[in-house]
């Protein structure tokens, strides 16, 4: 069986000026969003209490929320997680020394209030240093690996190809971030996590297009690069689409099926694949041909690519 | 030949596959309910606790499958968790005081397989439920503490050599002693120089101040110091909690954190980390009659005390010395190799030590931990009523008048030494510690969590192979298959890796890794379609596909696997658990997809005279 039959080579670097245009409206977009909506920290972040109660019967929250208000605890937010038996409340961070204790309170709160036995499912305390910490540390971490990446990839192929792959990465983090910030979505330790393997996929992507390109540039004589990239991401094509397409069933199964806590990771993820995939065919190849690569910044590495010392590593 | 693999590279792929399936079949047996009994402060269960443990269980008529010895602790199986409910009341009841009891489940692995080291995967805190802390460690508070000693050390040095100064002030990292003459700080300056290697001395222009600087040498090891007296104290406190398999683990400069798998009162675990255990120095009331005492005529001056084996003793109602002025305490051996325990107090606590101990020489001085035990009951106020509890953990004679040093001996066994001196370190806490991060995940939602992860591993698993099938036909079935042997390795890694905890976002990687682990073959396929478009024959587009992909694969697969270590080195907890299955998987996917579905396709179809190929 096979997607594509494709006789001739499609023109991709022809719409190149539609995909600078759809892909900087995107990210202008991203970075207004970022900059006015800010993201939705998870409480990682921003520090505070979460509970998650289940009960027996389907939870009334007006009924919550008023017990919530006449305990003293007026800026709980209460929700429901998932199912209707199922309601989080949060609350901020307060001043009193025994936060960690409010976990405890709230729940003996709740159940002499609703008589119903309620079932502690996850109590959750983080205090206001640590989550400076993790912001921190996880914006260095991203720094760390895409200058690691960057230092692999300009060591293993050409500087062109590095920083077109850099910025590949670089669009497919900010509109994810762009995503979580317009839609404000909950941004908890688990989206960090997925961001990082979006950078890790995403590359992926580009790593294999950008191998053909180098492989084509050897073997093509006397092309114009923008063919001979035209040419590679058209022989690449089913390969992109099919790994994407494997990819994003599995995060499918889990986005509905992984559960509510799953739920954040799994869509940073889809979305990151989704736009990994077009970025590695338009935004890594596109900045690699506007920096000009050509057969002659490649043609050198030929002797090193076809030593003998290889043939023992290969399976 | 072309595509064929010499035998020893096929024998290399069924044996790793092989070795993986082994280790991961620990995972198949299920867990009992059982009952862990360990003993407390440096008492270890015995053959004799082992035989009063199932005297106490046959008593009751409570059928047990197993209880066994091992490392100093005693597990006791059961049929169900009703009996491992009961038979926990009783042993507590029993043993209680002595002995810590908690409620466990121990995986069913043959002894065959536990014998060549398989256990199951270990689950994190969100998958079997329970209650972890980071606790942080107040550095400065240590850093002060610290100075503070140092202000009245050089009081005490200074004035016991006559020099005479204007003022000793805490300052930034360090001390400013502030003279009258050039000549006294010339003096002092040599004294101290000689006294404290660790500093950093330094002259102001004026000839008159004098400022010591800790060495940033000197700050590690305070804060060092801080850190590990913090996480003993709270090994030792949470041993106390009946927790099976608890964990307390470093994590950064700073921090400790704490899992306590299976909790739920997690307002009990709080009072007990917070709990203060402390330690005082008493003399032996020598004239006082312990026979009268035990019949309940204690003498007004005295308190009837008795250690850990219920020895009673008379001891002195006064306190010679507290246990806050105890800056460190080490086990070690004396000069005829017999364990002793060598304990440094402040210049304070030397003098009070000095004092008492001058004109007590020859007679016996006893020490006592004294603790600060949740009875389980409440009062009115719903706060947790403690119980204070003495015990008397060594008796020693004073051998000389003591000061800032002095050494314990006939502590018993090094082990008993090494235990006396953390419990005597637990009496000065030099850094206090707060809870900054607690999460508790409840019974229920930990399996529902498995459940849910497992669901979904098995959906994208089915969805996959599906697909792979339908589009690669039999070499499909051969990428299955190098999915499956991967899932097999993945899963028997992580029972084999020490440190490997399995958590949801872990889950969530292994689902990953299936999407991404078929992406190599689906190069190489991809590849060998190509070459076959192109002319070539058979064998030589396997060959050519397989050659061309490697290379891209590799590339591909490193930089992924840098995200992974990244991700690992600042994650924690569950998130660390999401790299490392990710970077299992990607090394394990990378052999099983690229040398595992070269074995099979080589084995099948390679070296043969063929027109067409099944792709």
């Amino acid at each position: 069986m096979q997607i594509l039959h494709l006789k001739e080579t499609v023109k991709f670097m022809s719409y190149r000026k539609i995909a600078l245009v759809f892909s900087a409206l995107m990210m202008i977009a991203s970075v207004i969003s970022l900059a006015t909506n800010k993201l939705n920290f998870g409480l990682d972040f921003t520090g505070g209490t979460l509970i998650e109660v289940g009960f027996e019967q389907p939870a009334d929250l007006k009924i919550i929320r008023q017990v919530m208000n006449d305990n003293g605890f007026s800026d709980a937010k209460v929700q429901f997680y998932g199912s209707s038996r199922d309601v989080v409340i949060r609350l901020g961070l307060r001043g009193d020394v025994k936060a960690e204790m409010l976990g405890n309170e709230i729940l003996s709160v709740l159940q002499k209030a609703t008589g119903q036995t309620v079932d502690m499912r996850r109590i959750e305390f983080v205090g206001a240093s640590v989550g400076d910490e993790l912001a921190e540390q996880g914006g260095l971490a991203m720094l760390t690996a895409l200058i690691c990446i960057l230092m692999y990839v300009a060591f293993r192929f050409e500087w062109r190809f590095a920083v077109g792959s850099v910025v590949a990465l670089f669009h497919d983090v900010l509109l994810t971030l762009g995503l979580f910030s317009i839609f404000q979505l909950e941004f908890d330790l688990t989206v960090l996590a997925a961001i990082l393997a979006v950078i890790g996929y995403s590359l992926n992507d580009t790593i294999v297009v950008s191998d053909r390109i180098r492989e084509n540039f050897r073997k093509i004589r006397n092309s114009d690069p923008e063919d001979v990239i035209n040419i590679s991401l058209t022989q690449t094509l089913s390969r992109t689409i099919i790994t994407s397409f494997t990819t994003l069933i599995v995060l499918a199964a889990l986005f509905f099926r992984g559960g509510e806590l799953i739920h954040g990771f799994a869509t940073a993820l889809l979305f990151g694949v989704f736009v990994g995939t077009y970025s590695s065919i338009y935004v890594a190849s596109l900045v690699a041909l506007a920096l000009g690569v050509s057969r002659e910044d490649l043609i050198q590495e030929v002797i090193e690519k076809e030593g003998a010392d290889q043939d023992a590593m290969m399976p | 030949m072309l595509n064929k693999y010499p035998l020893w590279k096929t024998l290399m792929v069924v044996i790793i596959v092989a070795l993986g399936a082994l280790y991961a079949t620990p995972n198949l047996y299920g867990e009992s309910p059982a009952v862990q009994v360990s003993g407390l402060r440096g008492i270890e269960a015995d053959a004799s606790t082992l035989d009063n443990i199932k005297a106490y269980l046959d008593e009751n008529n409570l059928g047990f499958d197993s209880v066994v010895l091992e490392n100093g602790q005693i597990l006791a199986r059961f049929k169900n968790t009703e009996d491992q409910l009961k038979a926990r009341d009783i042993l507590d009841d029993k043993l209680g005081n002595k002995f810590s009891v908690a409620l466990n489940l121990t995986p069913n692995t043959p002894d065959w397989l536990a014998a060549i080291g398989g256990t199951p995967m270990k689950l994190g805190l969100d998958l079997s439920g329970g209650v972890s802390f980071l606790m942080e460690v107040n550095m400065q508070e240590a850093i002060n503490k610290a100075k503070t000693a140092m202000v009245s050390d050089f009081r005490d040095d200074l004035r016991s050599e006559k020099i005479r100064y204007r003022s000793v002030k805490e300052a930034n990292n360090g001390v400013v002693v502030i003279f009258r003459k050039v000549a006294d700080l010339e003096a002092a300056e040599t004294l101290l120089k000689k006294r404290y290697r660790d500093l950093l001395l330094k002259t102001n222009d004026d000839k008159l101040t004098l400022s010591a600087k800790m060495t940033e040498q000197k700050l590690k090891e305070i804060r060092e110091y801080a850190i590990q007296q913090n996480i003993t104290i709270i090994r030792n406190r949470v041993n106390e909690l009946g927790v099976a398999e608890p964990l307390v683990q470093r994590q950064g400069k700073k921090h400790i954190v704490i899992e306590l798998p299976g909790v739920q009162d997690t307002a009990k675990a709080k009072e007990i980390l917070n709990a203060t255990a402390t330690i005082e120095f008493r003399l032996v009331d020598t004239e006082g009659d312990l026979a009268n005492a035990l019949k309940g005529r204690i003498p007004a001056n005295s308190i009837l005390l008795r250690d850990k084996d219920g020895r009673p003793s008379l001891l002195k109602k006064r306190v010679m010395l507290t246990g806050d002025h105890i800056t460190d305490a080490k086990s070690g051996f004396d000069e005829y190799s017999r364990p002793q325990v060598n304990i440094s107090l402040d210049s304070a606590g030397g003098a009070k030590m000095s004092n008492g101990t001058k004109s007590n020489i020859g007679k016996p001085m006893a020490t006592v931990f004294i603790e600060y035990k949740p009875t389980g009951k409440r009062d009115a106020e719903g706060n947790l009523i403690f119980e204070k509890v003495q015990e008397i953990i060594s008796i020693a004679t004073i051998q000389s008048r003591l000061g800032k040093s002095f050494r314990i001996t006939g502590a018993g066994s090094p082990a008993e030494a090494h235990n006396l001196a953390l419990l005597l370190r637990a009496g000065a806490l030099i850094a206090p510690i707060t809870i900054v991060e607690e999460r508790t995940v409840g019974p229920t939602l930990g399996a529902e969590n498995v459940r849910l992860g497992f669901e979904a591993i098995m959906l994208g698993f089915g969805l996959v192979f599906i697909f792979m099938m339908v589009y690669y036909r039999a070499f499909g079935v051969v990428a299955n298959l190098a999915l499956g042997a991967n899932l097999i390795l993945i899963v028997g890694i992580m029972s084999l890796m020490p440190g490997a905890t399995l958590t949801l976002p872990g889950m969530a990687g292994i689902v990953l890794t299936v999407g991404m682990a078929v992406d190599a073959n689906v190069l190489i396929f991809e590849r060998i379609r190509e070459e076959i478009r192109e002319g070539k024959t058979i064998q030589q587009a396997i060959h050519q596909g397989y050659d061309a992909a490697f290379s891209t694969i590799i590339d591909a697969n490193v930089t992924t696997l840098i995200a992974a270590v990244i991700l690992y080195a600042i994650g924690t907890g569950p998130v660390k658990g999401f790299a490392i299955t990710l970077s299992i998987g990607i090394i394990t996917s990378m052999f099983t997809s690229v040398i595992g579905t070269r074995a099979v396709v080589n084995a099948i179809w390679g070296g043969k005279r063929l027109d067409k190929l099944p792709i």
